[in-house]
């Protein structure tokens, strides 16, 4: 079996005397859905900050296909192909959603600033090059028509289905979510569910953290269940819903 | 456009009504003291051009860029005068002095985050005065700097004011379509989204540190290309001039012009200097005042602007000229609804 396209490996987040994640390890698949769950301060946030370069693990490894990442900076990652979308929306509010999608091509494109200064040339090529394959990513979450709308007056819903359309732009193979759900009511999570299962559908690999239990019985293929800090379930949506550890940490507080 | 709309693009037109104008102003206003204002707001829009860069696109707010002025002047004076180079060496010199500290200091400074970007440029500004004030051996100290040389171009000396008025805005209207060039592409929007959100920047691919430093020194080569200009214009410099009280009216041009399009630069640097050169000795002679009545109507200045025209003057031009957006915004409101 080849390496999986991203590997945690005993991944170990200390903060002070506080062990937020312990010894976590779990792996995901080319074109596998992958939901991390877990109770409120279970460690979720910290574990997704681990993976995508914001907070450095006190221990263990991160791998994507087999290659060591976990102490690229942040910018390093998205040429490694990983992108992201935030919990707290970080979209660019004062351009337009064309633009915001325009600026997520960024790996693909080579211009420098003396580059924009004096080569007129090459700026007109990558620009048509951006906006070429910001148009395709707009299309493919249903935006394509609010092109030249300000981000900021999209409403919360959409604003989310944009964050997603610039982190698809560059085409990265894994794509991780970091509680895509949140605020969204009943319509626009179903909507965007439907988007991330075509996403998979078109070969993008999706690893998301969430707290929409119904969501996630969807869409997951496979869930790693963390309490504590620790992981204590990894396995396909059936299999969580009947694991008694599970149940007692986390769905037994709710009713599913 | 070449078919393709990119919204955030700031307009070359600009320049049709811009270059007949600064053919005219010296028609209209020929006396020596006017061409002379409107040298000063040319050199003060180098400056500005650069800043709006920093300020308006990437989000950095610098309270030290009279130092990069003060760096390119000295420079200029110093390698001219003492050493005896030819005027255009010591200004390309000067830039590169002024880039290479640029580089150093930015390197520190541009990890700290909103107001101590701010406070660590402004201590920067003190630093840079009190070497020029203290090494006197080198700047001549607090009395200045005297006996700096006329242009020479092609072997020609520039000595009217006419002459710099020519030079100093051929200069800026060049200097406006490289920060053009540079806002218009994809930098503009890396920029942008520096401002908007810098994790989501970064996340996308972007090495934020790497533009931030590289804006900043360019914004320091522009001060510094103004401050030799200056040297060369006037032929006399003193530390005053390059002292933090002529970087926060720097920033204030740069907010009351505002930066999006970059021509507020102009227009900042413009309503400033007319404030101070025109009003401002109306009102000292009016009011029986002293000179600090220039910082008062600054003051209200900013207020009012940040009050009622945030974006700055530069956003009111959109009202003058007819919206090519409009059908896209209509295109907009026939879509679906959602919630």
């Amino acid at each position: 079996m080849s390496e999986p396209l991203l590997r945690v490996s005993g991944l170990t987040k200390k903060f002070g005397g506080i062990t937020a994640v312990n010894d976590v390890s779990f792996h995901v698949n080319d074109n596998e859905i992958v939901a991390i769950i877990g109770p409120n301060g279970a460690g979720k946030t910290t574990l997704f900050n681990m993976i995508t370069g914001v907070t450095p693990p006190t221990s263990g490894d991160i791998f994507l296909r087999g290659e060591k990442i976990n102490h690229l900076q942040v910018h390093d990652l998205a040429r490694k192909g990983i992108s992201r979308t935030f919990q707290n929306l970080q979209i660019f509010h004062n351009m337009t959603v064309l633009e915001n999608v325009m600026l997520g091509s960024h790996i693909k494109l080579k211009t420098g600033i003396l580059g924009a200064a004096f080569n007129r040339l090459l700026v007109h090529r990558e620009d048509r090059i951006a906006y070429e394959m910001a148009e395709e990513a707009l299309e493919k979450v249903g935006l394509k028509d609010r092109m030249y709308d300000i981000a900021g007056e999209l409403s919360y819903g959409l604003q989310k289905m944009l964050e997603v359309a610039r982190a698809i732009v560059s085409s990265p193979p894994l794509l991780l979510l970091d509680e895509p759900m949140a605020g969204l009511n009943d319509g626009e999570s179903a909507r965007l569910s439907s988007l991330l299962l075509e996403l998979k559908k078109q070969g993008f690999t999706l690893l998301f953290v969430e707290h929409d239990m119904k969501t996630v019985m969807r869409i997951a293929e496979r869930i790693v269940v963390i309490n504590f800090g620790n992981k204590i379930a990894d396995g396909p949506p059936e299999a969580i819903k009947r694991d008694p550890q599970v149940i007692a940490a986390y769905l037994g507080e709710e009713d599913y | 456009m070449r078919g393709l709309h990119i919204p955030g693009y700031s307009s070359y037109k600009a320049l049709y009504f811009l270059i007949p104008l600064l053919i005219i102003l010296p028609i209209l206003f020929p006396s020596n003291y006017m061409i002379s204002v409107f040298t000063q707001i040319g050199i003060f829009s180098i400056v500005t051009l650069g800043l709006v860069l920093l300020m308006g696109y990437a989000g950095q707010i610098s309270l030290g860029h009279a130092a990069f002025m003060g760096i390119g002047a000295y420079s200029s004076a110093i390698l001219t005068v003492t050493y005896g180079m030819p005027v255009w060496l010591g200004i390309v010199l000067g830039m590169l002095i002024s880039a290479a500290i640029a580089y150093i200091v930015g390197s520190q400074t541009l990890k700290l985050r909103e107001h101590f970007l701010a406070l660590a440029t402004l201590g920067f500004n003190i630093i840079v005065y009190i070497v020029l004030v203290g090494y006197g051996e080198l700047t001549k100290g607090a009395s200045g700097f005297l006996g700096i040389p006329k242009f020479q171009l092609f072997g020609f000396a520039l000595t009217k004011e006419i002459h710099y008025y020519i030079l100093i805005w051929v200069i800026v209207l060049l200097l406006a379509i490289i920060s053009l060039n540079i806002v218009n592409s994809h930098i503009g929007r890396v920029l942008r989204g520096i401002h908007d959100s810098e994790i989501a920047t970064q996340s996308l691919g972007v090495n934020i540190a790497r533009y931030k430093l590289n804006i900043f020194v360019i914004s320091a080569v522009y001060a510094s290309l103004a401050g030799s200009l200056y040297a060369h214009y006037i032929n006399f410099i003193a530390p005053a001039t390059f002292n933090i009280s002529t970087s926060i009216e720097l920033l204030l041009m740069v907010a009351v012009g505002g930066s999006q399009p970059i021509w507020g630069a102009l227009i900042g640097s413009t309503i400033v200097i007319s404030l101070s050169e025109f009003i401002t000795p109306l009102l000292t002679k009016a009011l029986g005042a002293k000179s600090e009545v220039k910082i008062v109507l600054f003051g209200a200045l900013l207020i009012l602007v940040m009050m009622y025209i945030p974006k700055g003057f530069v956003s009111l031009l959109k009202y003058l000229v007819p919206a090519k957006k409009q059908k896209y915004s209509g295109l907009a409101t026939t879509n679906k609804t959602e919630k």
